[in-house]
């Protein structure tokens, strides 16, 4: 069975419908890029797949023994946490809360836990710093190793290039790539980035007036892929 | 300084005083250790507008002559507590517009029913102290100095036990949820909490500067260390210190 199966979806809110009939599926190891205007509903197609929210119509359902609380999520940054006085550690550590239940403390797998996806990240080294003062590119790194620490399947990414330079933007799109390949977690990103999701994904998912779902070199023969990636000129 | 501890110790053998200074302490412990998960959350202004609030509950419970106050106080307090805080970024009016209109509105109804209502014949001195502290805070009984001892307890508990779920609520609300970790219930669990503190501080310092016991402590602490733990740790052994209710 699939990682993820979403069936004939409807999603808005307040009676307001931004998405219908939408349906897909995500196996392992896929990495699904989300496209679309703003406003198409991506975000709540985010949401609602982490069950803060429920669908107005339809289901979704999650296979190989996926938890919703598994999914690693990569939210945007908020104003809030750009001053946010935490270490770096403490901040990867609170990936592992889920699987904690309501034991007060860490255990040693867990920091061991912690730790791996700091390493892997290349932020073993900040481990002490203070969130507030790393640079965009770092904080994105910390973010992901918290995301890490909540799942060994399936990462779910919020625009994480949203406010990087071009050179973080590449390292980053790197090692989400790396992690795709390597350690085999299926990634499920909204992107602005018409051009990178191309070069980067296995499946496109472009939702909006005209909905898509299919690989990659299916999305850019599409007409609707031809009209969205025209837009970006020749650098895809 | 030796005449100064010997008029201190001599102070220090009436209990009135000794009341005055554990629950003094006792509750700037609790309010900074609070303070830094509000500041953080962007609601500084909540003990303000939560006192105002209080003030308006007072100024309904005085006229009304209920014998024990707080009955009517700590429901209406906690109540806007929660609905300032459940909304949290999604709610129409963002936080520090509610927190704003809740305060002056409460202020305002509260003045003029007291102006309109009032028995007492020293309104202004009546407004006065509920508004800037009084020294009330020297009358304590001993069930007082008790229940603010229980409260103490009862948050330091809760910030023990939930400590590393607090942090991950108020560092990410969004990443919090989809780990399946209850915030609402959280943010129901401080602002019910920060309710109770804000009531039985008014006794303290008044309810304009309760304030000062939320925000100080904790961003004095925020600017010189640089984790979440030690921010807490700081905020919480200040108020030793620096109390503002000392001067009464």
């Amino acid at each position: 069975m699939a990682l993820l199966v979403c069936q004939n979806l409807t999603l808005g809110y307040e009676g307001n419908r931004v998405v219908e009939g939408l349906s897909f599926t995500v196996d392992s190891g896929d990495y699904l890029c989300v496209v679309g205007e703003n406003g198409s509903g991506k975000s709540t197609l985010m949401k609602t797949i982490l069950k803060l929210k429920a669908p107005l119509a339809g289901r979704i359902l999650t296979g190989d023994g996926l938890r919703p609380s598994e999914i690693g999520y990569l939210p945007q940054q908020t104003v809030a946490q750009k001053d946010f006085p935490a270490s770096v550690r403490e901040i990867v550590l609170s990936g592992c809360l889920s699987r904690r239940g309501l034991r007060p403390f860490y255990n040693r797998a867990e920091k061991l836990r912690a730790a791996e996806n700091m390493e892997k990240m290349g932020i073993a080294a900040l481990a002490k710093q203070c969130y507030r003062e790393l640079s965009g590119g770092q904080q994105q790194r910390v973010l992901l190793a918290r995301a890490l620490c909540a799942t060994r399947k399936m990462l779910l990414m919020d625009e994480p290039a949203a406010g990087l330079d071009p050179r973080m933007t590449v390292e980053l799109y790197a090692l989400i790539e790396q992690l795709n390949r390597e350690d085999g977690i299926t990634i499920l990103m909204i992107s602005h980035d018409v051009a990178a999701a191309v070069r980067y994904a296995s499946h496109i998912l472009h939702i909006g007036r005209h909905l898509f779902y299919g690989t990659t070199a299916a999305y850019l023969n599409s007409a609707i892929g031809r009209s969205f990636t025209a837009v970006e000129g020749s650098d895809g | 300084m030796g005449a100064l501890l010997q008029n201190l110790s001599y102070y220090y053998h009436y209990p009135f005083v000794r009341y005055a200074l554990i629950v003094g302490v006792l509750i700037a412990l609790c309010s900074s250790l609070l303070g830094v998960t509000l500041v953080l959350k962007r609601f500084s202004f909540i003990g303000d507008g939560l006192a105002h609030v209080a003030f308006g509950a007072m100024a309904i419970a005085t006229v009304l002559r209920l014998t024990n106050r707080m009955l009517l106080i700590l429901p209406v307090t906690v109540v806007c507590a929660i609905l300032l805080l459940r909304g949290g970024q999604n709610t129409k009016i963002k936080g520090d517009a509610a927190v704003a209109m809740m305060s002056v509105g409460a202020l305002a109804l509260g003045y003029l029913i007291m102006n309109l209502f009032s028995a007492s014949a020293n309104l202004t001195g009546d407004v006065c102290s509920t508004l800037f502290g009084s020294i009330s805070i020297l009358t304590l009984t001993m069930t007082e100095v008790w229940l603010c001892a229980a409260m103490s307890v009862v948050v330091v508990t809760v910030f023990l036990l939930f400590y590393h779920q607090i942090f991950a609520v108020t560092f990410d609300e969004s990443f919090a949820r989809a780990a399946s970790i209850r915030a609402s219930l959280y943010n129901l669990l401080v602002a019910i909490v920060i309710a109770v503190v804000i009531v039985l501080a008014m006794n303290l310092v008044g309810s304009l500067l309760i304030s000062a016991l939320v925000i100080f402590p904790a961003l004095s602490a925020m600017r010189v260390f640089k984790s979440f733990k030690a921010v807490i740790l700081c905020s919480a052994r200040q108020p030793g210190g620096n109390r503002p209710g000392d001067g009464k």
